[in-house]
């Protein structure tokens, strides 16, 4: 069987992809990935994932460029100058 | 896609994925090249694996067992790759063991004396290091993304390296010839490991970015950071025409390509030895495989 | 010598010699995926012998070095059964069984000792053991009823208890080529 590995840094960080490891069981996956992604301190906890458990999702089509669900989906400069100077007011912060 | 789009996208910079189209070429190209390297780690043990039982002190024992585990490890890694591109590791192992594949030429030399695990550790791990680097830019994102550790557990060799040599050039003369004389023999294939200076565009490795140098490109950068640090120990180099040109490139004599050549070929002085050492185990321990398949 | 640097030496010497018999099958063990979990074992195993050498070393004025290397074979103490090169799987896995139950058997006496130096270095000691235990278990598990391995065990039983006077044949060859650098300069830094 075929493990993905993932990989903890820190407490608190995302487990990120590391490798993969083959195994007969879950156990020797343990030993054997506990050494190969840890021995060094360098993970504070470790994911084994079988690799048939993994279904991967791709192609995200944008075809028409739907920016509105995006931070750069949003030009306010223009307006925000035209408010400030229909009300006469200066920037919120100016700095 | 087709391959000349492919080879814009992968010159351009792009990465590809296991899951991705790729070329016949690409793939049977990828395939040697990261088999050669799966196999030059796992050969790569048997050369300073003789000295784990001989290491003079306990720290150094710990240090030397734990820098052949992570070579272990790598090969563990790599061949991984190389069976998630189509390849099984036995089959691997069949053509490694048959001479159908290569290892790094470094691999097929004896080590002598306490002086080549210093001279190992650091300067042929050194020289792996530059060669690896540059392989965090290749464009198969599943092996470049490897070589994050494998880099990152080669600088500890280097430290281990460097750290033997100076106790035996700061101990005893007979300590410090021991590293002199590993060094002048290690120099040669030193200088042979990165390959003939082909032009890096008449490199099929280069042109669909699997390496993304040349192979003289990584020889200068070798030089240039190693030579000054050996230099400055007291220790000379067999090679009177080495010198730091005025333009920043080194110059030296030719090295040795028929011995290259004759070496990676399966003719080193220690290939048989090796592969036979290699066959003797993977024979004797079948049966635990097919216990733990 | 007193109760305490004779406790911690065999406890040192049988750490050290497992380690270093176990430390042969680095490169070399039937999958690579082992290769690397029993290279750990061996280095943790040599990492207790140098810790319990570092504090016979401050009862007897010297270092962990030099009890680890520089002592006449006559002067160990470990159990024949560390001490038997078996370069072969079914015997490495045999000998890690038996070592890892009774080595168990120590440690657990040593965390119950009134002397707290040899106290806490078992409780440290106990804390990787512990998965030294799991991995025999693992391989034991999956070798059981194998006639390799069943024979293995029926052949090193004896060994457990072996007299830790006198040293066997394989210790001789160990010792000599464990030796074989630092005695080429006696006294110098490696």
């Amino acid at each position: 069987m075929i493990f993905e590995v993932f990989r903890q840094e820190k407490r608190g960080q995302p487990f990120a992809h590391a490798g993969s490891i083959e195994a007969p069981d879950v156990a020797f996956a343990e030993t054997w990935a506990r050494e190969q992604y840890g021995r060094r301190g360098e993970s504070e906890a470790l994911w084994l994932v079988p690799r048939s458990g993994v279904h991967e999702v791709r192609d995200f089509p944008d075809e028409f460029d739907l920016k509105y669900r995006r931070v750069d989906g949003y030009s306010l400069k223009r307006r925000l100058k035209e408010a400030r100077e229909r009300a006469g007011t200066p920037p919120a912060r100016a700095r | 896609m087709t391959e000349t789009d492919f080879l814009a996208y992968v010159q351009a910079g792009g990465q590809v994925e296991a899951g991705d189209w790729m070329p016949d070429e690409y793939r049977a190209r990828l395939v040697k090249f990261v088999e050669m390297h799966a196999n030059s780690e796992l050969m790569g043990v048997l050369p300073e694996r003789e000295w784990i039982l001989r290491a003079p002190t306990l720290q150094r024992k710990l240090a030397l067992t734990a820098k052949v585990q992570d070579e272990v490890g790598h090969a563990q890694l790599i061949y991984r790759v190389v069976e998630d591109l189509g390849k099984p590791r036995s089959q691997c192992l069949d053509d490694l063991l048959a001479g159908r594949a290569k290892f790094h030429n470094v691999f097929h030399y004896p080590t002598r004396s306490w002086g080549d695990v210093g001279v190992i550790a650091w300067l042929v791990d050194a020289a792996a290091i530059v060669s690896q680097k540059a392989l965090l830019k290749c464009s198969y994102a599943p092996y470049a993304r490897i070589m994050k550790k494998i880099c990152w557990e080669e600088s500890f060799h280097i430290l281990h390296g460097r750290d033997v040599v100076l106790a035996m050039v700061t101990g005893t003369d007979e300590q410090r010839e021991l590293v002199q004389e590993a060094l002048d023999r290690w120099w040669g294939p030193l200088m042979q490991f990165h390959g003939t200076p082909i032009p890096r565009d008449d490199d099929q490795m280069y042109v669909w970015r699997i390496k993304s140098q040349g192979n003289e490109e990584a020889r200068q950068q070798f030089l240039e950071s190693y030579v000054p640090q050996v230099w400055e120990l007291g220790l000379t180099l067999p090679d009177p025409k080495l010198r730091r040109g005025d333009d920043g490139v080194w110059e030296y004599t030719e090295p040795d390509w028929d011995e290259l050549r004759t070496v990676v070929t399966g003719h080193g002085p220690r290939t048989l030895e090796r592969l036979e050492l290699r066959r003797r185990f993977l024979e004797q321990e079948a049966w635990v495989r097919e216990a733990v398949a | 010598m007193n109760e305490r640097a004779r406790l911690l030496l065999e406890l040192a010497d049988d750490e050290l010699l497992v380690g270093w018999r176990d430390s042969e099958w680095t490169g070399i063990a039937p999958t690579l995926e082992e290769d690397v979990a029993f290279s750990s074992i061996a280095q943790n195993e040599i990492g207790h012998a140098r810790a319990a050498y570092e504090l016979a070393a401050r009862e007897l004025g010297t270092t962990a070095d030099e009890l680890a290397f520089d002592r006449a074979p006559g002067e160990y103490r470990s159990s024949p059964l560390v001490e038997l090169r078996l370069v072969d799987w079914a015997h490495t896995i045999a000998r890690r069984c038996l070592y890892e139950q009774a080595d168990r058997a120590r440690i657990e006496a040593l965390m119950q000792s009134g002397d707290e130096v040899v106290a806490g270095l078992a409780r440290k000691i106990d804390r990787e053991e512990a998965y030294h235990r799991m991995h025999a278990e693992l391989w034991a598990e999956r070798l059981r009823g194998d006639p390799r391995f069943e024979q293995a065990l029926a052949e090193l039983r004896p060994y457990v208890d072996g007299d830790r006077r006198t040293r066997t044949d394989d210790f001789a060859a160990l010792h000599d080529e464990m030796t074989s650098v630092r005695r080429t300069a006696p006294g110098a830094e490696w």
